[in-house]
Parts: C-alpha cells; sequence; structure tokens
C-alpha cells in the first residue's frame, strides 16, 4: 500500500514537473510556489491541509466574479434576466472588452455582507441563473463573441421553488448549450466549484483553477452526511475526494493551475486579477482561428475521454 | 390486466423480517403484502393502490423489449477506484459487494433490443447498485449506447433510476455529467432521438445531465425528479415542503416531462413512440 502511493506520487511528481507554466506569470514566484505544492504532495497532504484550501477557496475575503470583472474588463456592460421571468442575482453575465476584443462573460456572484448575501443567496444559482448564463451564451454564439466563465458556486440552489422551476433541467441544458456553441470557451475556476451548479456553466474548450479553489462533486460536509452519516466529517471527506487543483489536473479534469499571489488571492486582488487575466488571455489565444466546428467536436472529445477506465477489472 | 391478487387480511401489514425495514414486498403505499411471482405478474405494480414498485434492471428489460431480442454491449466493463477512495469501507469492497447483490457488473445495462419489432437501444439504471449512482463506467456505458444507436441509425431508449453522481470518485464522477450530455449532443446530430423514461428515483446527477435531454420525457407515477432531494432541501431552507415535492405529477404540473405512464403502459407508449421517430420507416 505504501509502495504505491509512493509510485503514485512520484507519478504525480513527474507530471507536475511537466505542468504548462502560464506565460506571463512570474516564473520564479510560480516555480517556487509549485515546488512548495510539490513538497505537500510529496509528504501526502494531511487532511489539515488539504482542509485549508477548501478553507481559502471559501475565504469571505476571497475575490468573486464582479471583482475580477472590474480588474481584467473594460465597458463591461451587465446583462440582467433570462427573458422568461426573472433576474437570477447569483449569476452575472454580460458584455465586455478583453484585452481589446469583445467577450461574453458569464459568472457566479456570492457577497459579503449579510443583505447582499441575501439578495444573491449566497452565490447559489436558480433556474433562472443558469436561463440568463444561457442566454448569453447564445449572444456570444449569435456574434462571434468568446466566451468566459467563472465559476465560484457552492452549489445549484437547493429549494422548493427552484425545483418546481426546472434546476435539473437548466443544469443539463446549459451544458448541452456549451456543446454545441462553435466559439471559443474558457472556464476557470476562482473558489468553490460545486457539484452540477459548477459543471452547468463549465462545459468548455479549456477549463483552469485558480491554485486555492476547490472543484467537487458533493460538498464535503453533504458527502461526509451521507458517507460518514456525520457531517461534522467534512475534513475526512475532503481528504478522501481530493478537491484541490493539484489533484484535479492530475486526474486531468483541469489544463491549468492558475497560480495566486501569496498567501491566497484574498491577500492582494489585482495581482489575483493579473495573474487570471494572464491565464485567460493564453488560454483564448490557444483557440485563435480554430474554425467553430472543430472547436466543438475537440470540446466534446475533451469531456468524452475525461478520466477514461483504461483496464478493465 | 391480470388476475386478482390476494390482498386478503392476512396478507396486510406483514411485519418487518428483521425488526427494522419493511420487507421489500410490502407496499409502503396500502401495506399490502405480495409473493414474489405476485408481484412479477403485476410488472411490480400493487395491484390494490398502484404503488409501483422498484423494477431491477434486468426486469426492467425483460417487461420493454420482445423476448429474445435484447442483446447486452460492454457488459465487461467494471469501475476501479481512481482515488483510492475509503469512506467507512473502502470503495473496491462496496463495488464487489454489489456486484454480487446485483448480478451486474455496474449500475447500468445497455445493449440492442426491439420493442414490439422497433429496434432500438437500451441503457437502463439498477438502483440497487450502489444507489444507481453514475460514475465513470456508467457515464462510458450512456455514452456508448448512444454511440451504437447512432451507428445502427435507432432510437435510444433510457430508463434511469439513479442518487446521482458516485461520490467515491470525485470529481471523474462529476465529469460523467458533460460527458453523457456531448454524447447525446452527438447523437442528435446525427439525427438520433432519444426517449427518456425517468423511473423513481432520477435526482441529482442523473436528472441534471442525459436524463434530461430526452426529445421526449416520460415518467413513472410518483417517481421522485429532483435535482435536490427533499431531505436536504427541508434541512437546508427550513422551508414546508409541498405534499408531492419533485414528485413526478408535480414535474408534470410545472412542465418537465411530457407524460406519466403507468409502467404496464410503458412498453406500448415506447414502442409507439418508436414509430413516430421512424417516421413510418
Amino acid at each position: 500500500m505504501a509502495r504505491e502511493a509512493e509510485l503514485r506520487l512520484r507519478d504525480q511528481l513527474s507530471k507536475l514537473k511537466s505542468l504548462p507554466l502560464l506565460r506571463g506569470a512570474r516564473l520564479e514566484g510560480d516555480l517556487e510556489r509549485l515546488q512548495r505544492q510539490l513538497d505537500h504532495l510529496v509528504a501526502e497532504p494531511t487532511d489539515d491541509e488539504i482542509w485549508h484550501s477548501v478553507e481559502l477557496a471559501r475565504h469571505e475575503d476571497r475575490p468573486y466574479t464582479l471583482d475580477y470583472i472590474e480588474r481584467i474588463l473594460e465597458d463591461w456592460f451587465e446583462l440582467h434576466g433570462d427573458r422568461h421571468h426573472g433576474d437570477d442575482p447569483a449569476v452575472v453575465a454580460g458584455l465586455g472588452r478583453f484585452r481589446g476584443r469583445t467577450v461574453v462573460l458569464v459568472g457566479n456572484q456570492k457577497a459579503r455582507d449579510t443583505k447582499e448575501r441575501l439578495r444573491r443567496h449566497y452565490g447559489m444559482a436558480y433556474p433562472e441563473g443558469f436561463g440568463k448564463a444561457m442566454r448569453a451564451m447564445e449572444l456570444a454564439q449569435r456574434h462571434g463573441f468568446p466566451l468566459i466563465s467563472l465559476v465560484d458556486i457552492p452549489g445549484a440552489y437547493p429549494g422548493v421553488t427552484a425545483e418546481q422551476h426546472g434546476q435539473g433541467g437548466a443544469i443539463a441544458r446549459s451544458q448541452a448549450l456549451m456543446a454545441r456553441l462553435r466559439v471559443p470557451i474558457v472556464t476557470c475556476v476562482i473558489g468553490e466549484g460545486g457539484s452540477g451548479g459548477a459543471i452547468a456553466t463549465a462545459l468548455a474548450d479549456r477549463v483552469l483553477m485558480q491554485e486555492n479553489a476547490i472543484y467537487t462533486v458533493i460538498s464535503p460536509e453533504g458527502c461526509a452526511a451521507i458517507l460518514w452519516r456525520d457531517a461534522g466529517e467534512a475534513r475526512k471527506a475532503a481528504a478522501a475526494f481530493k478537491p484541490d487543483a493539484a489533484h484535479c489536473l492530475e486526474l486531468g479534469v483541469i489544463d491549468a493551475v492558475v497560480p495566486e499571489p501569496e498567501p491566497g488571492a484574498h491577500a492582494d486582488y489585482d495581482e489575483a486579477a493579473r495573474l487570471l487575466g494572464e491565464a485567460l488571455a493564453e488560454s483564448l489565444e490557444i483557440f485563435e482561428g480554430v474554425p467553430g466546428d472543430d472547436l466543438c467536436r475537440q470540446r466534446r472529445v475533451r469531456f468524452r475521454t475525461i478520466g477514461q477506465v483504461s483496464a478493465t477489472r | 390486466m391480470s388476475e386478482r391478487i390476494d390482498v386478503s387480511i392476512e396478507h396486510k401489514h406483514a411485519p418487518p423480517e428483521d425488526g427494522g425495514r419493511p420487507h421489500p414486498n410490502t407496499c409502503p403505499g396500502c401495506g399490502s403484502h405480495y409473493r414474489d411471482d405476485e408481484l412479477e405478474a403485476n410488472l411490480g405494480v400493487c395491484p390494490h393502490c398502484g404503488h409501483h414498485f422498484p423494477v431491477h434492471a434486468r426486469d426492467r428489460i425483460r417487461q420493454l423489449s420482445d423476448e429474445g431480442t435484447f442483446e447486452e454491449e460492454a457488459a465487461e466493463l467494471r469501475s476501479d477506484d481512481p482515488l483510492g477512495f475509503f469512506d467507512l469501507r473502502p470503495y473496491t469492497e462496496r463495488l464487489a459487494e454489489a456486484e454480487l447483490s446485483t448480478g451486474l457488473g455496474e449500475a447500468m445495462v445497455i445493449g440492442r433490443a426491439a420493442i414490439q419489432e422497433q429496434p432500438c437501444a437500451l441503457a437502463v439504471m439498477e438502483f440497487g447498485f450502489m444507489g444507481g449512482s453514475m460514475g465513470r463506467i456508467v457515464g462510458e456505458k450512456f455514452a456508448r449506447a448512444c454511440e451504437s444507436a447512432a451507428e445502427r441509425g435507432v432510437p435510444l431508449v433510457s430508463v434511469t433510476a439513479s442518487g446521482g453522481a458516485r461520490m467515491q470518485e470525485g470529481i471523474l464522477s462529476l465529469m460523467q455529467l458533460p460527458k453523457t450530455v456531448c454524447a447525446v449532443e452527438d447523437l442528435h446530430d446525427s439525427g438520433g432521438t432519444l426517449i427518456s423514461v425517468m423511473a423513481h428515483p432520477t435526482t441529482a446527477g442523473v436528472l441534471a445531465s442525459f436524463a434530461s435531454l430526452g426529445d421526449v420525457i416520460v415518467a413513472e407515477p410518483g417517481a421522485l425528479l429532483s435535482f435536490t432531494g427533499p431531505r436536504v432541501v427541508q434541512q437546508t431552507t427550513r422551508e414546508k415542503l409541498p405534499e408531492d415535492f419533485g414528485r413526478a405529477e408535480s414535474n408534470l404540473r410545472y412542465g418537465h416531462v411530457d407524460a406519466i405512464v403507468p409502467r404496464p403502459e410503458l412498453r406500448p407508449t415506447v414502442a409507439r413512440l418508436l414509430r413516430l421517430f421512424s417516421n413510418g420507416a
């Protein structure tokens, strides 16, 4: 068992060494940071260390979507409403200029003070929110604008009205629409990538994750409540399902890790936004001039083959 | 539909076998108790109150398809343990136990079949296999069913019964949502059809992916079809839940499913849809 773990870690190490470093990132600092991540991995991160990444991803001073928008986009024009019957403040969508070109951006939006948190219902989207995102995606498609999505959602809103308005179907259709878009899509998980609510806007050509973000199939608390029958065992659950960026990279779920300033994005919004902007620009550049049909096909192949099982038991 | 079934008083409210859970053949709707052959003869529907008992994947295939037409595909696929996941027990142990108790290699069975002489592909979920949870093999099997349907130019009929994504495969299980969605998109692009039958329960990750993308969606009576289950909604929001929260009937009222089809009518209904989509061919 121990040898198996060591082999796995050595494998991780070599993979991380070939980690696609993002141009424009301050290389020395990034390398140092990566080396530190490697050291953590080699030491087999403790439950506490993995839990620390969960805490940073949920840090109440962590920059949210609108904090990044005001730093990386010019001429931001926010769109409101799903054009059916509502405007969900937990999702923002709009047009802006990114490095000289028009892009469409959709993102989850949390809030810091209580009143605002309630208004945005803690960043947990209703079907109307996914509807607004879909409307913005269609706009991007119609005009050939690239799409950027920023993911930061604890999970889709778990409520009676949300169910009556078709939460499951909305998440499914949002993904289906992304699978059809003929414009480049880049997603970055900037905080919590919580389950179905996250994947609803994350079916992208390239998926990035900030260094201290998490990407999960269920909240650590939810997993603990089901498998350990005790929500208090969230740390154990988090340690078991490995939601941190390094593991998501290793599993092939994301394409690159976006560095954050020390000790986390909450410490320096401007620097965090600069690093995110560089990563998004670099990613969009990859798809420059690629025909829409090819984008669409490659995107589907990407998700068709993620985590494919190579051997049968 | 069937001969009279014995629901006499001595069969009612049979005491739970092990003191705790009621016997699986005891109707939770009206307390009637049935022998295995009685339930089977009624397709797992309580003749007294109409409650739909859960149906195993193999039985469902037998109920739906023409006798002897089902040919299973990808039966050899088995899950591995990508994360070395260990909660109270190792994931590999849970997998082995599920295979022993269900006789199935995974929570989905796929293959080709004919329903009232209409050829189709089938993808049927087994709730008894770890709550019908969707991990990498369920995702892979569904994707292969889509490909097989597209290649043969026949519709795909899916029957879902699932608690959602398989937590033991972590983020890789979440990736089965976009994977199955992309598979449906490819099927649709090839001119193919997906008929989605939602059985109890179709929730979370399966509801939020391929099951909701059917060209036509039909549900079994009383099936729970919700992204978040009633208990979690209750605990998180403290809202008072409507009586039929998340049930098929509520979903029909709010416009999320096309029809509620009692099990005895499911086979002719699916056959009718297959004929319509084949456009007389």
